[in-house]
């Protein structure tokens, strides 16, 4: 099923909401290991080309797949494989960091041992021995941005999706998201990342911008930068959403 | 099954320790039953009255007399001239007045006919009328025991007898309906809040990329606080029985049943009112508002079906809480089986399986 390594398989996927185009015959493929970001002003279509490809809005026409699997038929199995962390940092604020993870190594169906074992690996690397028992109320911001990301992670999904995880963080601690997301990447996980901040994008190994519910372009930032004949992927993002 | 122990023990979390929650869940109960139960009353009991004795003779002292050894009033006052009522009844010293005309007891024997007048205050609509009743019933009895020895032709005699609550005990019909709000409460609303606050943190949206099914969460959801809502019947029933003495002529069983039935009704609408509202805050105003006053007001609760205008007593049908009070009341207090609330149980049930419906329809729509 899966064409030269490619984890996500899209073809002239649309999105209609009534006459409204939300997402209009949009294609690309992410490969394995890659970090795809995925760019847009507000209300380009991000959101809803993401939720059609993680199996929680079904597309109007075109064809897809995630980690192999049809984004029409095979939800179940696109959602055990893959991740998800979304704008909010969702964790539980009235349980503890020990609760969230079992809870979440839970519904995706990790025993007991397994759930303690990733906890430990966890709480280490993430420095949170101190605080496992603290409510995540109490955490800083950009604690629980990490934590939730890790979380995203425990199941070892082949895919992560990111929908703007580095909102209203300081540029430190999204400096230091950033190495996690690295890391990740590194260990052969797929990235997909929505973001508003330019310079995050120059971090992807590829981009994608939308623009109306249309990609106007994916390459590498080095490669856009030079076909639009700028310095910054701001200027490239500006260029082609002023259209 | 795992995966849903998990789900269930996370619930319970969440209601440990959010302490308004565990105030709502259980202090309002019992809090309310006790209030309802001890407070709130129809009957009458030591009501002050005056008595205005213009006649000062035999028979009316011998009325007098009858009205203060029963316990429902007791004298306060007696005055002399009619000017002053008005001032007591503007102190508020006093709920009524009793006078008697100026030859009271001669005119009953010479003219057969004597005149006393009741005046009662009906700032209390209710309350005087009750009155009035309870002192004209002292005015017959006595009047019985004259004519006596002599007989009357042509006499009704209505001979009442109140069955299933012989002392017409107030909290009888408040133990049925205060059952019902608490269940109502607690299932519509805390679950509509739960569910909503899951929407506005953003984890539902975390719950639904998860492998979980969208029922498994909602089940997950809603399974504590059937639980929850068990206990709370139970407690209620218990405080009935042993506080208030309301009797469980039918069977236990049964209505463990029947409460288990409309507590999933209420379940299923606090489901709906979570698909209809993005925040905690809405869901609430609707659980209040859409559910809490009908409850109250057009269930029969408090206020009787049959008085209401025509198109209230049409709207009162949609209201579980109506056929829910039926049941209740006539299995704890006239003890019958199944085979009379059949007709109730099965509305409950249908409304139930209407509020599953739309739910998943407008949640349906939601996700596309």
């Amino acid at each position: 099923m899966m064409k030269d390594n490619n984890v996500i398989q899209v073809e002239n996927l649309s999105k209609l909401f009534g006459d409204f185009a939300a997402v209009n015959q949009i294609s690309f493929q992410v490969k394995a290991g890659e970090i795809f970001g995925f760019l847009g002003a507000n209300g380009a279509g991000k959101t809803t080309a993401m939720k059609m490809l993680i199996g929680i809005s079904s597309p109007t026409s075109g064809k897809a797949t995630v980690a192999g699997f049809d984004v029409y038929k095979e939800t179940e199995s696109i959602k055990k494989n893959i991740g998800y962390m979304s704008q909010k940092f969702a964790l539980y604020d009235d349980l503890t960091v020990k609760e969230n993870i079992t809870f979440f190594g839970g519904i995706y169906g990790l025993s007991k041992k397994q759930i303690d074992q990733k906890r430990c690996e966890l709480v280490e690397e993430l420095g949170l021995q101190e605080v496992t028992k603290s409510l995540v109320a109490s955490l800083p911001l950009g604690w629980k941005q990490k934590l939730a990301f890790s979380v995203s992670l425990l199941h070892e999904p082949k895919i992560v999706f990111l929908d703007e995880p580095t909102g209203g963080v300081d540029p430190i601690t999204r400096r230091q998201f950033w190495e996690m997301i690295y890391k990740a990447a590194h260990n052969g996980t797929t990235i997909f990342v929505t973001t508003h901040y330019m310079d995050e994008a120059e971090y992807c190994d590829r981009v994608s911008i939308m623009v109306n519910g249309k990609i106007e372009a994916l390459d590498t930032p080095k490669k856009l930068k030079e076909h639009y004949k700028t310095d910054t992927m701001n200027d490239v993002f500006l260029k082609l959403a002023r259209g | 099954m795992k995966r849903f122990v998990g789900f269930v023990r996370k619930e319970f979390y969440h209601i440990f320790r959010d302490k308004r929650s565990l105030f709502i869940l259980f202090g309002m109960p019992i809090a309310q039953i006790l209030l309802f139960g001890f407070a709130i009353t129809n009957e009458i009991n030591n009501v002050d009255i005056g008595i205005l004795d213009q006649a000062n003779d035999v028979t009316s002292k011998e009325i007098i007399n009858k009205i203060s050894a029963s316990k429902h009033f007791s004298i306060v006052d007696i005055i002399h001239q009619e000017s002053s009522i008005e001032s007591i009844f503007k102190k508020g010293k006093v709920k009524a007045v009793l006078q008697f005309e100026n030859n009271f007891g001669n005119n009953l024997i010479k003219e057969k006919q004597a005149n006393v007048q009741v005046l009662t205050d009906a700032t209390d609509p209710n309350m005087a009328s009750t009155i009035s009743n309870y002192i004209s019933s002292i005015l017959k009895k006595y009047q019985q025991e004259l004519n006596e020895n002599i007989s009357i032709d042509y006499q009704i005699m209505p001979q009442s007898r109140m069955v299933y609550n012989a002392e017409l005990k107030s909290v009888y019909m408040f133990v049925p309906g205060i059952m019902t709000v608490i269940l109502m409460l607690v299932s519509a609303m805390m679950t509509s809040i739960s569910i909503t606050r899951e929407k506005e943190q953003g984890t539902m949206e975390i719950l639904l990329v998860s492998p979980l099914k969208p029922f498994q969460v909602i089940i997950g959801k809603v399974f504590p606080y059937i639980f929850l809502s068990v206990i709370n019947a139970v407690v209620i029933v218990l405080l009935s029985i042993f506080v208030f003495n309301v009797p469980v002529n039918g069977s236990l069983f049964l209505l463990g049943i029947e409460s288990v039935l409309f507590i999933i009704t209420s379940l299923a609408l606090g489901i709906l009112i979570s698909t209809i509202s993005a925040t905690q805050q809405t869901a609430m105003m609707i659980s209040l508002m859409g559910l809490m006053l009908p409850t109250i007001l057009l269930s029969g609760f408090i206020f009787p079906i049959s008085s209401m205008p025509l198109p209230l007593q049409v709207i009162s049908n949609i209201i579980p809480a109506k056929w829910f009070i039926i049941i209740v009341k006539g299995i704890m207090l006239k003890g019958i089986g199944i085979g009379f609330v059949l007709k109730e149980t099965f509305i409950l049930l249908l409304m139930t399986l209407v509020f599953i419906g739309v739910s998943v329809k407008k949640y349906k729509i939601r996700l596309e």
